[in-house]
């Protein structure tokens, strides 16, 4: 008891660091599927992806927080910003970034963020997160690798055939011929 | 890593390397795709070269098992097995490597063998071909799939040989993809496989989840004592599993693909229908013997029939009963082939193990041997038609090596005493009939009845008879050789002249160049080139001699002394009460180690050896009477309807067939006219209406009077029922139920049509949406 | 810190991006919104390695950064070839696939 409580004072700083990054991240999110200019909608989702980091390093995952900010936001969005570019839209506001039956998203929006609320709350409330150990959090990229090179070989391995048909795929698909 | 080393101490180096049997193949693939097109010889040179380099490792292989076993004393002899790791995922690793046994010797030896000089003959039967190094690279493939299925020590590397071997004959089949036809034959042939092959996959999972384990071996001894949890689920794994025997070895209602497989070169029927592809299904209720026997409760006491052997008896009839109505020769021995897996299959059914493996192994040779005869028919002599009522008969005098070999292979085929065909095929009825299987014993004598008679109509067609159409036009170019080098050649029907000499006023000779082919046997020069001869010679003597590995009427039970061991399943004394094996097995594991102990000993000892039937080895010329009686009965029958049938439509003067054989005057009479060659028809005229009209007048009439009530009435009967279950079962029931299937799909498609508004949206909506619904469905049930 | 705080921050954003995948109009955003997802997806990968104590979260994360980038690739070729054609790359006139 003393331990959760303990850990739990612990944890007040990194609770609050955790809601104020939360909060920007919602607000962003949002203004990525509202906002009706496209490059508006570019930049907002930066600020998400950025935060999404920011949680990674606050759940002790400092290296995939560091691949999210190095694929995602250096590579991603650029891409993005090609893929608008390219397709000349417009810079400014646009009047039809939605479909004319664009609300029925919101019901189904509403409906599967109250099943996963449901299942959540109802699986992990209560659930507190102790600390890993400094020591832990140190080893952590050492264990990612030894898991790419051991279990994981096969499946990296695969990957790396998706990465270079993807590769190969969008060069077929965007050559001019 | 080595994932399971039972390495036994002397297994011998092509024992323990016998993994190099299918790698060489499968490395030769990549090099012919490669390389193949630089080369000489279009790549050809090291599809033969990797097939005559697994046949010698597979040689080694066998004399090393042969004294593996010879050595063993009577003890139980071990199968060779080793494995290493291919992939893991997660915890659970799958092996790739050997699992080396009788069985699969015996397989081994046969593929290696039978590919090497299908790959001979095809350098000569696909000379010239556009896609001739692409052809060579999958038959090798092929080779090289079948082996691995053969070799494999689990479950997982069977299925591999198994997909690359479905894979593969759909390009060998589709060889010639530009004609329709080929391509839409290709592709029911994979999808008709395919089918069968859903069950495989259920199959192996099944067994999976019962023994926990995929190694074949481990599967077969827990199957065989008994440590399975539920007898129930190996049941379903057996059917599943033979369900994918059904689809790739042709059996009754997956039949279909196999007749239509025949749009591949001639060489790939040969491949796929003798030793390979329709095998795999055999071979792998052979392998798994134990799953199939204990899942089906194979000579249980009191048992009548069972689904293995259903399906086989079935298919033995059906097939025959079509193979009377082809006019296409390799749709007659599709059939054939279909009738005879059925054989096998009823045999595994009934529990002869050891004789429809031996089945296997004979079948393999005569079967090739008179597929391949067929090809050097249409290569040399038919214009590349395979039609026996329009391109063929009378082949037989000049074609001495085709029609040797033809003759001997359907022989074999017809089970006639002292060919291989009779060996194999009589112990798998005969063990029928002692198993207490009596419908499957009827069902196989009857069988018997109808394959030498389809076989001797067909060689009727081919051999006998009128030449037509590309057969006379090549009988006719022959005989102008034969006049200017002025030898002494022998006759021919009277009525084949009649012929020639009209198609020879059609085409002359000049306007038909000799195609650049290779080189005949000097003894027989206007047969087939030799690569398309030499294998045949070959096969031909096989179809005789093979037979004799294992000939119980002449005491011979060698093959079955090296092969016992891979059944898996104890051998069993035969109660006259037909009492079931495993009861008995542990007194009987004494019984066979005291006959191999012993030479004098094993005579007796192997009467008793064979699994629950004791009867074949103590062959009685008595029991096989009836089956050899209806052979000769089928012979007769059919031979004077084919007289009768195809004589007269084609000739008023049919019956001469026989008289010309017969009568040396008329031999003699029509040599001297063949001198006088713009004469000829006329006295080909003279002659046969006055001399040998009334004399075939006479014959004719003892054939359609004395012996028309009985034979002719039997045979059309079995005519029509062929073409009734042709057209009824064959088209409508089995084609009706596969177009009912598609318009279910079609129809509950035009129902769900609105749904696909073809927005992206909408259907993201349409996920999401279903996602949720899914998710709270989830949540209340668990609630 | 509670575990329910990365999961549902996690189960915001994706049914924030599952609304952007239905409502959006323009193919770029769309891909934006599906970006969306897939960080939710690997929040709450991580926020589980963290819960149970197991890397394999990470080497998941790690995974689906690597198909997102190539799905991004790829769907953005195909929205520049859709553009190249037709000139537009409103998702609602691309209905050829309508049954």
């Amino acid at each position: 008891m003393n331990a959760l409580l303990l850990a739990a004072d612990v944890n007040v700083a990194q609770n609050i660091g955790f809601y104020i990054i939360a909060a920007i991240m919602l607000y962003a999110a949002f203004s990525v599927v509202s906002t009706k200019n496209v490059v508006h909608a570019a930049l907002w989702l930066v600020v998400v992806l950025g935060g999404v980091a920011a949680q990674y390093i606050l759940a002790a995952a400092e290296f995939v927080a560091v691949s999210q900010v190095m694929v995602y936001i250096g590579a991603v969005m650029v891409l993005f910003l090609f893929g608008i570019m390219l397709t000349r839209a417009s810079i400014g506001a646009d009047t039809d970034v939605n479909n004319k039956d664009w609300k029925l998203g919101i019901p189904v929006g509403l409906v599967f963020f109250g099943v996963l609320v449901y299942t959540v709350v109802d699986a992990f409330e209560g659930t507190v997160i102790v600390e890993p150990s400094a020591a832990q959090i140190a080893s952590s990229t050492t264990l990612i690798s030894d898991g790419y090179l051991g279990d994981y070989l096969i499946p990296l391995i695969a990957l790396s055939f998706v990465l270079l048909a993807a590769a190969v795929g969008a060069i077929v698909l965007a050559r001019k011929d | 890593m080595l994932l399971a080393a039972q390495e036994t101490a002397a297994a011998g180096w092509f024992l323990e390397n016998a993994w190099l049997i299918p790698l060489i193949p499968f490395v030769a693939f990549f090099v012919i795709l490669l390389f193949g097109k630089k080369m000489p010889r279009g790549g050809s040179e090291v599809g033969i070269a990797s097939m005559v380099a697994a046949l010698v490792v597979a040689a080694g292989a066998a004399y090393q098992w042969i004294d593996r076993v010879d050595s063993s004393h009577g003890e139980e002899v071990e199968p060779v097995i080793r494995q290493w790791v291919w992939w893991q995922s997660g915890g659970t690793r799958f092996g790739i490597g050997e699992h080396i046994d009788g069985l699969a010797i015996v397989v081994l030896l046969l593929v290696a063998f039978i590919s090497t000089l299908v790959q001979i003959y095809s350098t000569e039967y696909v000379k010239g071909d556009r896609r001739y190094t692409h052809y060579f690279a999958s038959i090798t493939l092929f080779s090289a799939g079948m082996l691995i299925m053969v070799l494999a020590p689990n479950m997982v590397q069977l299925i591999l040989g198994w997909e690359i071997m479905g894979l593969t004959s759909f390009l060998l089949i589709g060889h010639w993809w530009e004609e329709k036809a080929n391509s839409e034959a290709a592709l029911k042939a994979f999808w008709t496989v395919r089918v069968g092959d859903v069950g495989l996959l259920v199959g192996t999972a099944v067994l999976l989840g019962i023994f926990g384990t995929l190694d074949i071996k481990g599967i077969n001894d827990s199957a065989a004592a008994g440590q399975f949890g539920s007898h129930n689920a190996l049941m379903w794994a057996a059917i599943a599993l033979f369900i994918a025997c059904i689809g790739k070895s042709g059996q009754f209602p997956l039949h279909t693909w196999l007749p239509d497989a025949m749009a591949g070169p001639t060489p790939v029927s040969s491949l796929l229908h003798s030793s390979t592809m329709v095998v795999a299904g055999v071979y792998l209720v052979a392998r798994l013997y134990p799953v199939f026997h204990v899942g089906l409760e194979i000579n249980a006491v009191g048992q009548t029939f069972n689904l293995i052997a259903v399906i086989g008896g079935i298919t033995v009839i059906v097939a025959a009963a079509l193979a009377f109505v082809q006019n296409d020769i390799k749709k007659v021995l599709a059939y054939s082939t279909v009738s005879q897996l059925g054989y096998m299959m009823m045999g595994l059914g009934v529990g002869a193990w050891t004789a429809s493996v031996f089945h296997i192994f004979t079948h393999a040779f005569f079967k090739c041997c008179l597929f391949l005869a067929a090809g050097s028919i249409s290569y040399t002599a038919s214009h590349h038609s395979f039609d026996m009522k329009k391109d063929m008969g009378g082949l037989w005098k000049k074609m001495p090596i085709t029609f040797g070999a033809w003759m001997v292979s359907t022989a074999a085929l017809a089970g006639i005493p002292f060919f291989s065909g009779f060996f194999s095929k009589d112990e798998i009825i005969d063990s029928a009939k002692h198993a207490d299987y009596t419908i499957f014993y009827l069902v196989g004598i009857v069988g018997a009845f109808m394959t030498i008679a389809y076989m001797t109509r067909a060689t009727y067609l081919v051999f006998f008879g009128t030449p037509r159409g590309g057969a006379a036009h090549f009988m006719g170019v022959e005989h102008g050789l034969e006049h200017r080098d002025d030898h002494a050649h022998e006759t021919l029907g009277h009525d084949d002249h009649s012929d020639d000499h009209a198609d020879q006023s059609d085409h002359g000779h000049d306007d038909h160049p000799e195609p650049v082919r290779g080189r005949p046997f000097p003894f027989a020069k206007y047969d087939s080139p030799w690569k398309i001869t030499a294998p045949l010679l070959i096969l031909g003597t096989l179809a005789v001699g093979s037979g004799y590995l294992n000939a119980p009427a002449v005491g011979v039970h060698w093959f079955e002394h090296q092969t016992e061991s891979s059944i898996g399943l104890p051998l069993a004394e035969h109660e006259a009460d037909g009492d079931n094996a495993e009861q008995v097995s542990s007194e009987h594991a004494v019984d066979e180690s005291v006959g191999a102990e012993d030479v004098g000993a094993a005579e007796h000892a192997a009467d008793s050896a064979i699994y629950s039937v004791p009867e074949p080895p103590k062959f009685a010329w008595g029991a096989a009477a009836p089956g050899l009686l209806l052979v000769l009965a089928g012979f007769l029958v059919s031979l004077f309807l084919s007289l009768a049938v195809f004589g007269k439509r084609k000739n008023v003067l049919s019956p001469l067939v026989g008289i010309t054989e017969r009568n040396k005057l008329f031999g003699a009479g029509h040599r001297f006219l063949v001198n006088k060659l713009y004469l000829d028809h006329l006295y080909e005229k003279v002659i046969v209406h006055g001399v040998a009209y009334p004399v075939s007048k006479a014959a004719y009439w003892f054939n359609q009077n004395i012996i028309d009530g009985v034979v002719d009435g039997a045979g059309r009967s079995t005519k029509r029922t062929g073409e009734w279950v042709y057209r009824n079962i064959d088209q409508r029931l089995v084609d009706g139920a596969v177009n009912a299937s598609g318009m279910v799909a079609n129809e509950s498609g035009h129902a769900l049509q609105p749904v696909q508004s073809g927005k992206v949206n909408h259907y993201g909506a349409l996920l999401f949406g279903a996602a949720a619904v899914g998710a709270i469905v989830l949540i209340l049930l668990n609630v | 810190m509670y575990a329910v705080n990365f999961l549902l921050l996690s189960a915001a954003l994706f049914s924030i991006g599952v609304f952007g995948v239905i409502a959006r109009r323009n193919a770029v955003m769309v891909l934006m919104s599906i970006e969306l997802i897939l960080n939710s997806v690997n929040l709450n990968l991580v926020a589980f390695a963290l819960i149970n104590k197991d890397i394999d979260g990470h080497i998941f994360a790690l995974f689906v950064i690597a198909v997102a980038a190539a799905e991004v690739g790829v769907g953005l070729g195909m929205v520049l070839m859709i553009y190249r054609n037709r000139r537009s790359i409103a998702l609602d006139e691309l209905s050829e696939m309508h049954g």
